[in-house]
């Protein structure tokens, strides 16, 4: 064992306190943003940490803006789209996870392909789907567009879920006479659940911070998202922009992602390494 | 047909009704709007009107496409982005990922701040970065007065010289700490056992970083590559934000949106997201065929 000296002890700790306050400080600089007064954001030299810290940006926020509408159509467009995806994602992982069949690689290999469409190579006829559909401008044009990303994503997190639980418990529920969506339901969703808490989460977090299809298919406030408002947030005139409620409005939506990261940081990464790294 | 024959048919059988909703959902937003993009690449006609009216221009659209300057330019963005950006998440990712792979009281929450910049919205992000960019009230321009790196405040964003390095730098700050993790994980399924033994034989770290680490984490670090690669050629959430539609920084994605929408040529803009969509099926085939993902 090298014991190392306390110079490079010291140097390791200062790097590792450069990398903290490099991925911290946009964040921090936002909170400090969002605490200060009109007259303080626009004051040069500027302050690091506001003299009068208030939260009047807090609560412009939802009385000068539609922020709490915004948030609304948020969790609802976030929320459906990550329970169909996992609703409609578990029976397929099942199928491609479990069973052997002519044909298997062909659709993994389609469903992989079509999670590395960019989004953009459809917006045109995506845009005429949401039309002929009559969902344009309500939380279905957002809902319906974003199962494109989500459900291949899902669907390949939880394949590689279910492929690492032990196959002995379903085959003693088949010789007992259950029909395979008997199985699915009463055998594995249970043993699944870590895998349909980290494939939900990382299909959440990627509806809840979708921007393209959100700006393209709606036109006001009635199913606007919170990524779309905050791009849009106006002032009282052109010129203004309202820094501080934007500041603001960004460490609301911020906060419960850091809680969620906080919570299931561990599955988190397994469940994106599972994608990525075992391919 | 034997039993086992019949058993396996039947399983076979249940296996694409298991499948049945994922495929009808997937052929509907993901094939289908597919279809009609490239069916109307064929036509000129505008989003304004609804139901459409297209007529029918063959090939036009792709020949203006290729003689587009602003489409050649926001090729040579993205090129420029994507290039720039991934190797400066690459290098920094592995250098961030070495440093924390050590162990050190306070990992967990070093690896919970690297998950921060991932988890907030690129929309959020970017408005941050664009707060702090801000000419006469940025934090930025006050930082690097202080240290005396320039003499007079910039104006980031509004400086062609400046923008896209400007808007490579958030998203550097955005997604290097995620290409940390993934090689993370790829760092720590090297056994520490060739790593003591290469210091038995006497092998120097640079050594051992070079003939162990460096070989091991190949496969980590190549999927990580092609993943970013794919997502730096879409980019559109950042430059719109920072920049708009602004043609020194416009990518190629911003600029089909713009087509689309902005100018309403449902035609015209369906043929450049054509032209996105080929570019980057050639890089995600490459991607399927080195990897070979092997699903049994």
């Amino acid at each position: 064992m090298r014991s190392r000296s306390l110079i490079s002890t010291l140097l390791f700790y200062l790097l590792l306190l450069i990398i903290f306050v490099y991925l911290i400080f946009p964040f921090y600089w936002a909170i400090v943003s969002s605490l200060k007064s009109p007259n303080e954001l626009f004051e040069t030299p500027v302050r690091y940490w506001p003299a009068h810290p208030r939260w009047r940006n807090y609560v412009d926020v939802f009385t000068q803006q539609p922020f709490g509408r915004n948030l609304l159509n948020s969790t609802i467009v976030a929320g459906m789209t990550t329970f169909l995806s996992l609703v409609v994602g578990s029976t397929a992982a099942y199928a491609l996870g479990r069973f052997r069949f002519a044909g298997k690689h062909t659709i993994f290999y389609a469903v992989l392909s079509v999670a590395m469409f960019p989004q953009i190579s459809v917006l045109g006829g995506m845009f005429v789907l949401v039309r002929s559909l009559g969902v344009y401008n309500t939380w279905w044009a957002l809902i319906l567009p974003y199962m494109i990303f989500t459900l291949p994503f899902t669907i390949w997190v939880l394949t590689s879920f279910i492929r690492e639980i032990p196959r002995e418990l379903e085959e003693a529920a088949f010789v007992d006479g259950a029909s395979p969506l008997q199985v699915l339901r009463i055998v594995l969703l249970p043993l699944m659940a870590p895998g349909l808490v980290t494939a939900g989460l990382l299909a959440f977090i990627q509806a809840w911070n979708e921007f393209l299809f959100a700006l393209t298919f709606t036109v006001d406030n009635s199913a606007r998202t919170v990524p779309v408002a905050i791009a849009l947030f106006s002032g009282a005139s052109q010129y203004e922009l309202p820094w501080a409620q934007i500041m603001a409005a960004s460490v609301i939506v911020t906060v419960p992602l850091i809680v969620l990261v906080l919570i299931f940081q561990q599955r988190l990464v397994s469940g994106l390494t599972a994608g990525a790294v075992k391919g | 047909m034997t039993k086992k024959g019949r058993l396996s048919a039947r399983r076979a059988r249940t296996a694409w009704v298991f499948l049945l909703p994922s495929l009808l959902v997937l052929l509907l937003v993901a094939a289908y709007p597919l279809w009609r993009t490239l069916q109307l690449s064929f036509f000129q006609v505008s989003i304004l009107q609804f139901p459409l009216k297209p007529s029918w221009v063959g090939l036009d659209n792709y020949k203006s496409l290729l003689a587009d300057p602003y489409w050649w330019i926001s090729l040579k963005n993205t090129a420029f982005f994507t290039i720039i950006s991934v190797i400066l998440e690459t290098v920094l990712g592995l250098g961030i990922a070495l440093v924390v792979n050590t162990r050190f009281s306070g990992r967990g929450l070093m690896r919970t701040a690297m998950l921060v910049p991932w988890a907030i919205p690129t929309v959020v992000s970017a408005q941050m970065w664009r707060w702090m960019y801000n000419d006469v009230y940025g934090v930025i321009n006050d930082l690097l007065m202080r240290v005396h790196l320039i003499a007079h405040p910039l104006a980031w964003l509004a400086t062609s010289r400046l923008a896209l390095p400007s808007i490579i730098a958030v998203d550097v700050w955005k997604t290097t700490p995620f290409m940390a993790l993934l090689l993370l994980a790829g760092l720590q399924s090297i056994p520490d056992e060739l790593y003591e033994a290469a210091t038995v034989d006497g092998a120097s770290a640079w050594q051992q970083f070079w003939r162990i680490t460096l070989p091991l984490l190949k496969p980590a670090l190549l999927v990580a590559l092609i993943f970013r690669t794919l997502d730096a050629l879409r980019v559109f959430d950042v430059i719109y934000v920072m920049t708009g539609t602004n043609p020194t920084t416009m990518s190629m994605s911003v600029y089909a949106r713009q087509q689309l929408v902005d100018f309403g040529a449902l035609g015209y803009g369906s043929a450049v997201s054509m032209g996105i969509f080929l570019i980057i099926a050639i890089f995600a085939a490459a991607y399927l065929v080195s990897l070979r993902v092997e699903i049994d």
